[in-house]
């Protein structure tokens, strides 16, 4: 869909700009909003750039950078932390190479930390897109990743 | 019609789904299908059964049996034993859970009744078929309400039930109500508040996903009482199940006529959307949620005007936490005086809590309000899992920290409010002494230094000096006098902060100096604070500093 057609199927009014930006952000292809499709929403929605990108900057789900195939995001809030939060960083970052906030060179995965995802019951979490996983223990998390790359190439 | 003689009720909320809860069901569908037992045996979803880490749960009815820990692999065997030959698999039986009573179930039902308000259709029915909802006494509330009673008295009805708001402050429901009820507006708004975002609590979501109509028909009913005709149920980003569940329920809602024009014939018109929020904790304050409703940063907003009188779009507004609209519809359909045979007689009613951390049985309960700590902990949750124990968290990382000095405090608005504490959302995580409370209040610290919306100085600047402590306590290089220096941040964020997010923020770091002020003192090491340095852009002579705020 184009961004008029997003807007259109939205409502074109203010109160829909965040579901509309989702939904650009889904479409995005990598996760993130682009410059140009937030210049044509600025002028659809007659609403300046710069106001769109302050509302869209304020909230941790979007992103105005590109990010891998995969968003992983590694729930840092403190019930998280209690159950091993931090080893989990620790294996997740030397896995993949990367430090959080960075995407890896095949551009397969993004690691993130949120706030709590509310499945503290399992903690601690991270969420792969949409998928929560729980439970997790470095070696949980080693073979995640190795599901999701085997997934990808089949 | 035949009848199924036996009912399969998979537990699908985002607990079960996470250990592979959808790939059991659609085995058990396929299988009992195989063994030609489609007509006889029905697999059907329902909401959480309570305990969280007790992997994919099941309760075969109306034989009342439990089972846990389910892989797809143990499926065929399950059907083969339980529905073939007749005979509960003992081996997969979730041990220490007592199975829910079958709806409809004569005495049993009242047995539940008495438990449960809220979660009483949770485990127990499909959420995602409205016919189930209906069967269990559903939407009899707004159907006595809008043809029995006028909006006046479903308020006073709500105000002499007692119930607080339970999304934290405790706010009198029917008084909330009341404020909004007189305004008059060309439009009035209903909005349950689904944001929820405070660390260690996902009760709302488990209330959504496990009983949406329950939601929808407190909404309405709220609705009828202030004079509202829309609501909203503003959910967070990424509660995707909840989305779905709630979006379903307000489509079926609606296809029934129990949501649109006229309802039940008393001319009077309600509907509901469902909006989507990006990820922003400051949203759960109820006029940031309303700026980010109306496509805006999630900034707080300076109150008074409440939304009573100026909400959404400028129009009264009565904005109200999940569980507390899941009340709604008890005690409307059975009256304020049966609700208050529940729980302390001050702040009346059930409290939902998510129990986590160190104890065996992590999960979700539903319990009278005035049920002490130590209560909960044993016996809800299983008792610790392996240490001892050492403190809680009660009510999400804006919460206070409790030692054993708290554990027998009833656990109600008045008497922890009598103890210096706050209830909070309903959250409760305990921990063991492997917890250290200086790190434990870093984690806290830096959670909040990233949540604060930056707009106000006391929040933005405050959490920052607070980070900064903890950070080196945690370490024990803390400054000789960074105990008083938090102490005094404290008091400035709890006075002068914007909104509840920094005003709130505080009470972990103050009941932690009340209880843990040793093990804190443990942190700080030799160094005094070095001198504040100026800037030199206004005078040549360093700054006399009278506070303990550091430059920046």
């Amino acid at each position: 869909m184009t961004v008029a057609e997003i807007v259109h199927s939205r409502g074109n009014s203010r109160e829909n700009l965040i579901q509309i930006l989702h939904d650009i952000q889904d479409a995005s292809g990598d996760h993130s909003l682009h410059p140009a499709e937030l210049q044509e929403l600025s002028a659809v929605m007659a609403i300046p750039v710069a106001d769109i990108v302050g509302t869209a900057s304020f909230y941790t789900m979007f992103s105005f950078r590109p990010r891998g195939r995969h968003v992983i995001r590694l729930c840092e809030s403190p019930p998280c932390w209690v159950m091993g939060e931090e080893d989990l960083r620790s294996a997740l970052e030397a896995r993949l190479g990367i430090t959080v906030g960075q995407t890896t060179p095949d551009g397969q995965f993004t690691l993130e930390t949120s706030s709590c995802l509310g499945t503290c019951g399992v903690a601690p979490v991270m969420s792969i897109d949409d998928e929560v996983y729980g439970n997790l223990t470095a070696e949980k998390v080693g073979q995640i990743l190795e599901r999701c790359a085997a997934q990808d190439r089949a | 019609m035949s009848r199924p003689r036996a009912y399969v009720l998979v537990a699908i909320d985002a607990n079960t789904v996470t250990a592979g809860a959808r790939e059991v069901k659609n085995r058990l569908s396929a299988e009992i299908g195989r063994r030609g037992l489609g007509g006889e045996v029905q697999v059907v979803e329902t909401g959480s059964f309570g305990p969280a880490d007790a992997g994919v749960v099941a309760a075969v009815q109306p034989d009342g049996v439990v089972y846990g820990r389910l892989t797809p692999a143990d499926v065929p065997r399950i059907v083969e034993e339980h529905f073939f030959k007749g005979r509960p698999c003992a081996a997969f039986i979730l041990p220490g859970e007592r199975p829910l009573p079958a709806p409809g179930a004569a005495d049993s039902r009242r047995v539940q009744r008495e438990g449960r308000i809220v979660l009483d259709n949770c485990g127990r029915i499909d959420p995602d078929r409205i016919g189930e909802y209906i069967a269990n006494e559903g939407y009899f509330a707004l159907g006595k309400a809008l043809t029995q009673m006028t909006p006046g008295q479903v308020i006073e009805e709500v105000k002499a039930s007692g119930l607080r708001g339970r999304g934290g402050a405790g706010f009198p429901t029917g008084l909330k109500w009341s404020l909004c009820a007189p305004v008059k507006a060309e439009e009035k708004y209903v909005i349950c508040n689904a944001d929820e975002g405070e660390p260690g609590t996902f009760k709302d979501r488990l209330i959504m996903e496990g009983d949406p109509h329950k939601v929808v028909e407190g909404m309405a009913i709220c609705g009828y009482a202030t004079g509202a005709t829309r609501g909203f149920v503003y959910i967070r980003g990424e509660y995707r199940l909840s989305v779905e569940r709630m979006t379903r329920a307000i489509a079926a809602a609606r296809q029934e006529g129990l949501l649109g024009a006229n309802l039940f014939g008393a001319g009077f018109d309600f509907d509901i959307e469902v909006r989507i929020g990006a990820g922003a904790y400051v949203c759960g304050e109820e006029t940031a949620l309303i700026e980010s409703m109306e496509g805006k940063r999630g900034l707080p907003r300076l109150k008074p005007p409440f939304p009573a009188q100026h909400g959404f779009k400028g129009k009264p507004t009565t904005v109200n936490n999940v569980e507390t609209l899941a009340n709604i519809p008890a005690i409307i359909r059975n009256g304020a005086a049966w609700f208050r045979r529940f729980g302390a007689a001050g702040t009346p009613g059930t409290k939902v809590y998510t129990v986590l951390g160190h104890v065996n049985r992590p999960g979700l309960i539903e319990v009278p309000t005035g049920v002490t700590l130590r209560e909960i902990v044993t016996d809800y949750g299983g008792g610790m899992k392996s240490g001892r124990f050492h403190m809680a968290q009660l009510g999400g990382t804006a919460g206070d920290l409790l030692g054993e000095a708290v554990l027998d405090v009833p656990l109600d608005y008045d008497s922890m409010q009598a103890a210096g504490h706050s209830l909070g959302s309903g959250a409760v995580l305990v921990m063991n002494e492997s917890v250290n409370v200086r790190s434990f209040l870093h984690a806290c610290m830096r959670f909040f230094l990233h949540e604060s919306c930056g707009n106000c100085n006391p929040c933005r600047n405050g959490l920052r000096i607070l980070a900064d402590i903890t950070a080196r306590l945690k370490t024990g290089t803390g400054y000789v006098d960074d105990l008083e220096c938090m102490e005094q941040v404290c008091g400035g964020l709890k006075v002068s902060a914007f909104c509840p997010l920094g005003q709130s923020a505080a009470a972990p770091v103050l009941s932690a100096l009340r209880y843990f002020r040793d093990e804190l003192q443990e942190g700080v090491g030799t160094a005094s604070r070095p001198p504040a340095r100026s800037s030199g852009r206004f005078s040549a002579a360093p700054r006399q500093r009278t506070g303990p705020w550091p430059s920046a």
